[in-house]
């Protein structure tokens, strides 16, 4: 980008930092070395080079169109996003225009095909994930949320009136949306909901009462995809706006956890909601479930987005940092924590490469995207962890990132079903049998 | 006018990128090293993108000259905002010799066949620093030139333009068609969006095509890197100073 901006992106970006402080270190001398050595082995065959910042060849596998989509929001992420965060998460302060610029690059919605959206793979969806999440979890909470869980049930079980008098909206980030299944009640059994849809004929109107809770975007939403169970006592989603009467969206305080989104409860007294707004092409909780399936697959990309970002940062410190008059990278203990997350990282990444091919070929089951939600999750969480200790005291403030990510992944690794739910979800799967209620 | 605006975009090394001298001293080392779009190259396209936003211009047209690997150059142009790409393509030896003569012809050449209201350049590319493709297109095209631009404003047939100059900054009007080239302030570079960057409008055409000769009349002879900056010496006072400075012959 611009020359004046490289200066200062130079300092502000811990990840350039590194490129440039590595690039300066190497010198003439040791360049010049390094030529030496390749004219010489010219006559067998190229020497492969291990890039430990793309263990497996990742790169090799995307398209032009993927690889230009992933630099190009990089660009964005470390431009606009980054210097926002600390502050954000410090003082607990949404910021709502991100998700305006968000939907100015065309990266909300990104896989709907028309209504303003740019229609592109789910390998790009997850390139995106893994993006903003590695700034921040709370920023791809965001985005995941009006892409997968407000978007896509609109686009994907509602009327042609619905995706026209929405979508292009939500694409241009002009109107914010949250998705409201969980209640205090009913996390992990979202089928033993007790928020109710009578319908009334004569108003030709459902009326909507209960609470959801723990929902992203609620406090500052101006559309609501709610899921209610009705009269037949199945359950069906329901969009609701703000200013309907009877709907209030309290903000949830105290999060040690993705502070730098608003998350919130929805309560519904008696919400009047016109039956145009019902998304009558599904029922019962395959239609939560499809958009959660959606959204966790850019869950598992984007953690590890959060695992590659600790895992750099984590190199980089140990590598300045010098104690008993050597670097800490120098330590067998830095060096094994170092192997340990490059591993998980490459491998969760070559994982979810396939996972989205085979969405997008249609050939992949739910269980596919439990497993390396699970797995990356639960990885990311581990890694974020042992590179907050290898920082040490500088590991537990916020200017270092690593902190927040660690804080940020709690809440990754529980929320759209948690480590354990997804384990109970691959056993049924395994065994046949289901562990998830006492009954048989 | 036809309303159409051809934008010269170069590939180069990336800016962050540590230039290495090849062992044989013939020229830097490009094999697997990262590549983008000139920086001065990106601020031309904006301002071409600018001006069709602001309905002065029809159709943005991104120019390319190189092997395949300029495709992606002008992919980032179209996910910028330009309508569609021409790449002209060069390649081996005669890529390796490509420079400011060769481009301009093959600019002028394309700026007849495209019938060009504006072609807007960066003013140099930071690999080699020439800053003569603008001028020297436009002296081949017989054109008015509107070169280091921070401010370009269209008025009417006629074109306005702010250029920075040593002394401070220049006020020019010149006709139109004509040349520009951006500096630095002309304007801030927008990110690309996905679905620009899904577009794929991209003709290739051959020097030969536009009857241009792309021999070069120059010969690199060598490439250096800078001398390595030698250690300092300390010294304790301003005489040991001047003392140092006399015996080195400096003064």
């Amino acid at each position: 980008m611009a020359l004046r901006g490289a200066l200062w992106r130079l300092l502000l970006d811990p990840h350039r930092r590194a490129v440039v402080s590595a690039c300066r270190a190497q010198g003439t001398a040791a360049a010049a070395r390094c030529d030496n050595e390749k004219v010489a082995s010219k006559s067998k065959t190229q020497k492969v080079q291990f890039n430990w910042r793309d263990g497996l060849d990742l790169e090799g596998l995307l398209t032009e169109e993927e690889i230009m989509i992933r630099d190009s929001f990089r660009t964005y992420c470390q431009e606009k996003l980054m210097p926002r965060i600390l502050m954000a998460n410090r003082n607990e302060v949404f910021d709502r225009e991100i998700v305006s610029e968000m939907g100015e690059m065309g990266v909300l919605g990104p896989t709907i095909k028309g209504y303003g959206c740019a229609g592109t793979s789910y390998v790009a969806y997850g390139l995106i994930a893994r993006e903003v999440e590695s700034v921040d979890s709370g920023y791809r909470s965001v985005m995941s949320v009006q892409s997968s869980l407000v978007m896509h049930p609109i686009n994907a079980y509602g009327t042609e009136e619905q995706k026209q008098k929405y979508l292009p909206k939500l694409a241009r980030g002009e109107i914010l949306g949250c998705f409201g299944l969980t209640e205090p009640n009913h996390g992990s059994d979202p089928s033993g909901m007790e928020t109710r849809a009578k319908y009334n004929p004569s108003s030709r109107t459902y009326s909507v009462t209960g609470s959801k809770t723990w929902i992203t975007n609620s406090p500052v939403a101006d559309v609501a995809v709610v899921w209610a169970k009705c009269d037949d006592g199945k359950v069906r989603g329901f969009i609701l706006e703000r200013g309907m009467k009877g709907l209030t969206t309290p903000k949830i305080e105290g999060k040690f956890s993705l502070r730098a989104s608003a998350t919130g409860m929805i309560v519904m007294d008696e919400v009047e909601v016109p039956e145009e707004n019902l998304l009558p092409n599904v029922s019962g909780l395959a239609g939560p479930f499809g958009c959660l399936n959606n959204a966790r697959y850019g869950i598992a990309w984007g953690a590890l987005g959060a695992a590659e970002f600790c895992f750099h940062a984590a190199r980089q410190y140990t590598l300045d940092r010098i104690q008993f008059g050597v670097p800490l990278a120098r330590n067998q203990l830095m060096q094994k924590k170092m192997a340990d997350m490059l591993t998980e990282i490459t491998i969760g990444l070559q994982a979810c490469v396939q996972l989205g091919r085979l969405i997008d070929a249609k050939r992949a089951a739910p269980e596919m995207i439990s497993m390396l939600k699970r797995n990356s999750c639960g990885k990311a969480l581990d890694i974020a962890r042992q590179a907050r200790d290898m920082l040490g005291g500088n590991g537990i403030s916020d200017e270092y990132h690593i902190i927040r990510h660690v804080m940020n992944l709690e809440a990754v690794n529980t929320y759209e079903g948690t480590h354990d739910i997804h384990a109970l979800i691959l056993g049924r799967a395994i065994t046949g049998l289901q562990s998830f209620t006492v009954g048989k | 006018m036809s309303g159409r605006v051809l934008v010269g975009v170069k590939r180069v090394i990336d800016y962050a990128v540590k230039i290495r001298v090849k062992p044989d001293n013939s020229g830097v080392v490009t094999d697997g090293v990262k590549h983008s779009m000139n920086p001065f190259c990106e601020i031309a396209v904006e301002e071409a993108v600018k001006l069709k936003e602001k309905k002065f211009i029809k159709e943005v047209v991104a120019v390319s000259c190189g092997p395949q690997q300029a495709q992606e150059t002008i992919r980032t142009a179209l996910a910028m905002g330009a309508d569609r790409g021409i790449h002209v393509e060069v390649t081996g030896k005669d890529y390796d010799t490509l420079g400011p003569l060769q481009v301009s012809k093959i600019f002028a050449a394309l700026a007849k066949k495209e019938d060009a209201q504006l072609l807007i350049l960066g003013k140099q590319a930071i690999d080699d620093d020439c800053n003569q493709t603008g001028q020297m297109t436009a002296a081949l095209l017989d054109w008015p030139q509107g070169t280091f631009a921070s401010e370009v404003s269209l008025e009417g047939d006629k074109i306005k333009v702010v250029r920075e100059i040593d002394g401070g900054l220049e006020t020019i009007k010149i006709n139109t068609p004509a040349v520009l080239t951006a500096d630095l302030r002309l304007n801030t570079p927008r990110y690309a969006t996905l679905p620009n960057i899904m577009k794929k409008k991209i003709a290739q055409v051959k020097p030969a095509d536009l009857g241009v000769d792309i021999t070069s009349r120059l010969e690199v002879l060598r490439v250096d890197e800078p001398p390595q900056r030698l250690a300092g010496v300390t010294v304790e006072t301003v005489d040991d100073l001047v003392a140092k400075l006399k015996e080195s012959g400096t003064i």
